[in-house]
C-alpha cells in the first residue's frame, strides 16, 4: 500500500460521504460493500522517521461514519464472538453510521473502559475484524470493517471535547482493596472495584502509572497523554495511587492483608522478565532486551537527548530479533533515534508475524527491513565486549506443528554474518517472580504465571489475579477482560452487586 | 516524601545522607539495595546500597560517590530537599547465619554496604575480621563504625598514608593463610578488587560472596540491564542478586557492561561539571 496523504483522504471522504447519503435512505449491503475501506490517515514515512509523534491520526467524521456505513449487521455478529470483551459492535457502527458518536462511545464503554487504547493497539484482524462478513464476502480480510479505527475515533472524540462522563461511584462501603500494579488489567480492576465504594490504593514499582502503555509502547504508536487521562479519570474516582511500591519487597502481599486492613488484593504486575535466546555472546555490550531499550526510550524518554539524563545506546546498525508488536516497537524506535540500518530477524514468515498488520506496514514503510526464515545463532563482539555483528541461520518451513503453523527448520550450513553494532531481543517475557517467591502459598505454573480458577480468584484466599502475569505476554484487551472478571469477584466477594441476601 | 534530614561529607566526592523512607527503612535487610531518581520526568534511574536504616526515625542511610550525573545533582542536594523517587528495598538480603569466622573487605564505597552485613553477621555471632581499603587516607570511610563491631580491623591504602600501605588483596591473602581458614569471605567495592579478592580466596577454597552494582532501570527484573554471567548462566543482579559466589563471577564481562555508555556518560559528566562551575558563579555573582 502506497502513502496517501491525511489531506487527500478527507476530501475523497467527504466527497463519498455525500454522495452515499444524497439517496437519503437505509442502504442495501451491495452498497455498503461498495464504500471504499477507508485507510487510516498517517503521517509522512519520511517524516515521521525522525519524530516520536504519533503515526496514525485517526479519522476524520466522515471517514468514521463511512466505515461504520460498511458493517452489514449480521444478525449473529460474529465480530462480537471475536472480541475478548464482546463489545456490542454492530450496535456501535450503526450509531457511528448514523453520525450519532456519543452513542457509540456509550455502547463500548458499556463493555470496555480502554477504548481509547484499544482502538490503537487491540490486534483487531485477530479478533473481530477476522470474523467480519465484510472482509469475508469481499474475500480480502484487510477489507474487514476497520472496527478498531471507528472505535478510535469516537473515543477521541469524547476525550477532545472533553464530553466523557466520569464513572458514579456508589456510597463508600468502608471496604479496602489493593491493586498491585497500574497496567490495562489493573485499572479495569480499580475502576470496576471502586465504582461499587470500596476504597482503592493502586501500588505501582515505577516512578509513572501505567504499566507497559507507558514503558512498552511507545508514543508514536500509543500517546502517554491518553494513558495519563485513564489514571486522571480514576483518581477522579478516588482511587488512591502509590507509585515506587513495589510489593513484596516495599510490603509483602500477605501485610496488605494481614496488617494493613485489605479486604482483597489484585494482582496485575504483569509478564515483566525478559526472555533471552541463550545465546553465545548475547551478554555483550550492545545486546538489550525489547524492555530495557523501549523503557529507557519511552519511560525514561531517553530520545530527548538534550533533557533526558538516562542514555539510550548509539547505534547505527541493528537487529531486532522477534516478530511481534514489541520487536515492532524497538525496530520503528531504533529509526527514530537515528539508526541508519534496521532489520527484523524472525524465524518464521511474515503469515505467521504475531504483530498487528498495521505495526508491520507502518515499520516497511519507515524503511525497517525483515529478513524472514532467519534466526539468530550467536553475536560477535570485539575486545571491548561490544557487539560487531550477529550470525544468522536461515530457515525452511517443514511439517506442521502442533500448533497448526508449519514449523520452521534451519537448514544446515546456512550462516551468514550480519554487519550489525546492536542487537535487540523481542522474543517474549516471561512472568515476574517478585510477588510468587515472596508470597507464601501462590500457586504458579511451571512458567511462573499465577494460577487462577474460572473467578480470577488465586490459590490464597482474597487473592485475585489477571492480566499478563497470568496469561503469560498477551494484549491489553485480554488484560482488560480479565481485569472485569476479577472485579466481579472482588465485589461480590465484598458483598456488592448481585449478591444481596448473602449474608455480610 | 522522602526528604533528606541530614547531610554530611564524609570525604572528597563522598557524601552520607539520611532520607526519610519509612516503609523501606523497617522492611530492608542488610545486603539490599534502593533505586533513587532525582526528576520523574527526566532523570535517570540509579542504584544505590543502603548503609543503615532507623525503623523508628523512618529513614535510611544512602553513602555514594559522586561520580556520574545523578550522583552529582544528589550530591547538590540540601537538608530538607525531597528526592523525588526512592523505591525498595530491592534485590535479595544477604544470607546471614553462624559461619564462624567471617573476612569481610570494603573497598572504597563499597565500605557503606558492607556495614550493615558486617552487624548483621556479629548478631548472628560470628567472630568477624573486617579489612577496609581506600586510595587515600582521606578516603576511608566508617572506619569507627567498623572498629566498634569488628574483632579485628585491618585499614589499608593504597599510597601508604594511613594504615598499611596495601591494596586489600594483601591483608585478605594474610587471613586466608590463617589456621582455621576463614569460613566466609565477603567482598565489596570496585568490580577489580571483587575480581582479586575472588582470585585471592579461591587457592584457599574459602566462599565468597561478592555484591554486584550494575547499571539498572526498574531494578524489579523487567529490563535485564544488570545481567551478569555468573557460573556461565545469565542472571540479573536486581533480582537474583545483587549478591553472588565471587568464584563464578564473570568479573570482565561485567567491567565491560559497566562501560557500556561511558562516551555519553563523560559527556554528560563534563557538561554537568560545567553546570556544577556555571551555578557556582552565579551565587557568587548574586
Amino acid at each position: 500500500m502506497s502513502y496517501v496523504t491525511s489531506e487527500a483522504l478527507a476530501s475523497e471522504s467527504r466527497r463519498i460521504l455525500e454522495t452515499v447519503l444524497s439517496g437519503g435512505r437505509t442502504l442495501a449491503p451491495k452498497e455498503r460493500l461498495a464504500i471504499p475501506p477507508q485507510m487510516m490517515p498517517s503521517q509522512d514515512p519520511v517524516v515521521r522517521r525522525k519524530t516520536m509523534t504519533e503515526v496514525a491520526l485517526g479519522y476524520t467524521a466522515e471517514q468514521a461514519r463511512l466505515e461504520s456505513m460498511r458493517c452489514l449487521q449480521c444478525r449473529n455478529a460474529p465480530c462480537v464472538e471475536g472480541c475478548p470483551v464482546r463489545i456490542d459492535i454492530p450496535g456501535f457502527l450503526k450509531a457511528a453510521g448514523d453520525g450519532d458518536f456519543q452513542k457509540a462511545i456509550q455502547i463500548i464503554k458499556a463493555t470496555s473502559l480502554l477504548p481509547a487504547v484499544c482502538g490503537r493497539v487491540c490486534p483487531q484482524e485477530a479478533q473481530c475484524q477476522a470474523n467480519c462478513t465484510v472482509g469475508k464476502a469481499l474475500k480480502d480480510l484487510g477489507k474487514a470493517v476497520s472496527v478498531g479505527r471507528v472505535e478510535r475515533y469516537v473515543a477521541d472524540l469524547e476525550r477532545e471535547t472533553g464530553t466523557a462522563v466520569p464513572p458514579v461511584v456508589k456510597p463508600e462501603t468502608g471496604k479496602k482493596v489493593a491493586v498491585i500494579g497500574s497496567g490495562p488489567a489493573s485499572i479495569t480492576v480499580a475502576a470496576d472495584v471502586r465504582r461499587e465504594g470500596h476504597k482503592v490504593v493502586m501500588y505501582e514499582a515505577f516512578h509513572k502509572p501505567g504499566g507497559v502503555m507507558v514503558y512498552g509502547i511507545p508514543e508514536f504508536r500509543l500517546p502517554k497523554s491518553i494513558v495519563q487521562t485513564e489514571i486522571d479519570t480514576l483518581k477522579a474516582m478516588g482511587v488512591e495511587l502509590h507509585t515506587n511500591f513495589v510489593v513484596g519487597r516495599t510490603r509483602k502481599l500477605k501485610d496488605l492483608l494481614e496488617k494493613d486492613g485489605f479486604d482483597a488484593v489484585f494482582v496485575g504486575t504483569g509478564a515483566g522478565l525478559p526472555k533471552f535466546m541463550g545465546m553465545e555472546g548475547e551478554n555483550l555490550v550492545g545486546v538489550f532486551s525489547a524492555n530495557e531499550y523501549l523503557t529507557r526510550s519511552n519511560l525514561m524518554r531517553a530520545y530527548d537527548t538534550g533533557r533526558a539524563d538516562t542514555p539510550i545506546y548509539a547505534s547505527r546498525k541493528v537487529a531486532v530479533l522477534g516478530g511481534g508488536n514489541v520487536a515492532m516497537d524497538a525496530a520503528r524506535t531504533a529509526v527514530r533515534l537515528g539508526a541508519e540500518e534496521v532489520r527484523v530477524v524472525y524465524r518464521r514468515t511474515e503469515v505467521e508475524m504475531p504483530a498487528r498488520v498495521e505495526e508491520v506496514e507502518h515499520a516497511k514503510e519507515e524503511g525497517v527491513i525483515f529478513h524472514l526464515l532467519q534466526n539468530a545463532k550467536r553475536v560477535l563482539g570485539d575486545e571491548a565486549g561490544r557487539v560487531t555483528g550477529l550470525e544468522c541461520l536461515r530457515y525452511e518451513l517443514g511439517e506442521p506443528d502442533a500448533s497448526g503453523r508449519r514449523r520452521p527448520v534451519e537448514i544446515k550450513g546456512s550462516e551468514f554474518v550480519l554487519d550489525v553494532d546492536t542487537v535487540i531481543v523481542a522474543i517474549g517475557n516471561d512472568s515476574n517472580p517478585l510477588i510468587p517467591s515472596t508470597t507464601d502459598g501462590l500457586k504458579v505454573t511451571k512458567w511462573g504465571n499465577i494460577v487462577v480458577d474460572d473467578t480470577g480468584k488465586t490459590s490464597l484466599d482474597r487473592v485475585y489475579a489477571g492480566g499478563d502475569i497470568v496469561l503469560g505476554a498477551a494484549t491489553v484487551i485480554l488484560a482488560m477482560g480479565e481485569g472485569r472478571r476479577a472485579a466481579a469477584s472482588i465485589n461480590t466477594l465484598l458483598g456488592g452487586q448481585g449478591t444481596e441476601g448473602s449474608g455480610a | 516524601m522522602n526528604r533528606i534530614l541530614s547531610k554530611k561529607k564524609l570525604s572528597e566526592d563522598v557524601y552520607q545522607m539520611r532520607v526519610e523512607a519509612p516503609l523501606i527503612a523497617s522492611e530492608r535487610r542488610p545486603g539490599q539495595f534502593v533505586i533513587v531518581q532525582l526528576d520523574n520526568d527526566y532523570g535517570e534511574r540509579i542504584p544505590l546500597t543502603i548503609a543503615d536504616a532507623d525503623i523508628r526515625e523512618g529513614t535510611i542511610t544512602l553513602i555514594f560517590q559522586a561520580v556520574g550525573r545523578t550522583t552529582h545533582k544528589l550530591a547538590e542536594r540540601e537538608v530538607g530537599d525531597p528526592i523525588a523517587s526512592v523505591l525498595g528495598p530491592l534485590g535479595k538480603p544477604t544470607h546471614i547465619e553462624r559461619f564462624g569466622t567471617v573476612v569481610c573487605v570494603g573497598g572504597g564505597i563499597g565500605v557503606a554496604p558492607l556495614y550493615p552485613i558486617v552487624k548483621g553477621m556479629k548478631e548472628a555471632g560470628n567472630r568477624l575480621v573486617v579489612i577496609i581499603g581506600a586510595r587515600t587516607r582521606p578516603l576511608v570511610i566508617l572506619e569507627e563504625e567498623m572498629r566498634a563491631v569488628a574483632d579485628e580491623l585491618i585499614v589499608c591504602t593504597d599510597d601508604g598514608s594511613y594504615g598499611r600501605k596495601a591494596l586489600v588483596t594483601g591483608p585478605l591473602q594474610e587471613v586466608c593463610g590463617r589456621m582455621p581458614k576463614p569460613d566466609l569471605a565477603v567482598a565489596i567495592g570496585p568490580p577489580i578488587m571483587m575480581k582479586f579478592c575472588a582470585e585471592t580466596t579461591r587457592p584457599f577454597g574459602v566462599p565468597t560472596v561478592v555484591s554486584l552494582n550494575t547499571i539498572m532501570i526498574d531494578g524489579t527484573g523487567m529490563c535485564g540491564g544488570c545481567r551478569v554471567t555468573v557460573g556461565g548462566k545469565t542472571r540479573f543482579v536486581c533480582v537474583d542478586g545483587p549478591e553472588f559466589d565471587g568464584h563464578q563471577v564473570d568479573f570482565d564481562n561485567m567491567m565491560k557492561r559497566l562501560r557500556a555508555y561511558k562516551s555519553a556518560e563523560d559527556e554528560a559528566h563534563h557538561r554537568c561539571h560545567l553546570e556544577m562551575e556555571m551555578h557556582k558563579r552565579e551565587r557568587q555573582g548574586a
